[in-house]
């Protein structure tokens, strides 16, 4: 006899078990960090031109965080917004849609960042 | 396919008959900040990429962000931040088990908002206090 009881046993009606749940907290810990050292870089460069911007991100140490700020802050992101579609959107194209954009939203904008980051801190 | 034993539950009222209230706008608004710094993210981009570019574009991104509107948008990320990173703190701690009684989440809920707030406005009169120095 299939029951709902099915789907609570093993990994769940996401299929994916606890994975997700634990993703989100340890980028949650990664971001405090992280979020807190952004602000402090873009507040302590208000009104400084460009050269001084674009050497400060170059400047390694700098790079190395802002990359992990990137990266944990993407999958963070791609979590939440996943987790907001899947309790708004009823309808399974839509929903199934809107999950693929936001993995796509959150892969472009990791590369773009990451992309970025690298040509500043490499490049001429 | 509808299932029957879901059909015949009894479904939980909806969320209009209840009085709001602050814990529950809290949550609500750990949402709303989390779905609207994806678009601080996006600014974010923009202002890496261009400065990967080169000067030209690193001016116009630097002209939105000095604009009023740039402003008063980077203002109201600044407090989705804010409040999204102390909301989340508290979410940590309820993951430990601890300050689950209504006393402590009443008050969490209190120092979350007021203390997004001040370190938002702390974190302008700096930005301003400094913007000379270079």
């Amino acid at each position: 006899m299939a029951t709902p009881l099915k789907r609570v046993r093993g990994l769940g009606a996401a299929h994916r078990g606890t994975e997700t749940f634990w993703r989100q907290r340890v980028t949650a810990i990664a971001n405090i960090p992280l979020v807190i050292f952004l602000v402090l870089s873009i507040v302590g460069h208000i009104g400084a031109d460009y050269g001084q911007v674009k050497a400060y991100i170059a400047n390694p140490i700098v790079a190395v965080l802002m990359l992990a700020l990137i990266v944990s802050a993407a999958i963070h992101m791609r979590i939440g917004l996943r987790e907001i579609i899947e309790d708004y959107v009823h309808g399974e194209g839509c929903k199934v849609a809107a999950l693929v954009a936001t993995t796509f939203f959150a892969g472009l904008i990791a590369i773009a960042c990451t992309l970025a980051i690298l040509k500043i801190s490499l490049g001429s | 396919m509808t299932n029957k034993l879901e059909a015949e539950r009894p479904l939980s009222p909806h969320l209009q008959i209840y009085r709001p209230m602050l814990t529950m706008m809290m949550s609500i608004a750990h949402r709303i900040t989390g779905a609207s710094l994806a678009v601080g993210f996006a600014l974010l981009t923009w202002w890496l990429v261009a400065i990967s570019i080169g000067p030209e574009a690193y001016a116009t991104v630097d002209g939105f962000f000095g604009s009023l509107i740039g402003r008063l948008l980077l203002f109201l990320f600044t407090w989705a931040l804010m409040l999204h990173m102390l909301g989340g703190i508290r979410h940590l701690i309820w993951d430990t088990g601890h300050a689950l009684d209504t006393t402590s989440i009443e008050v969490a809920a209190w120092l979350t908002l007021i203390s997004s707030m001040v370190l938002t406005v702390l974190i302008w009169v700096v930005g301003y206090a400094l913007m000379g120095s270079h």
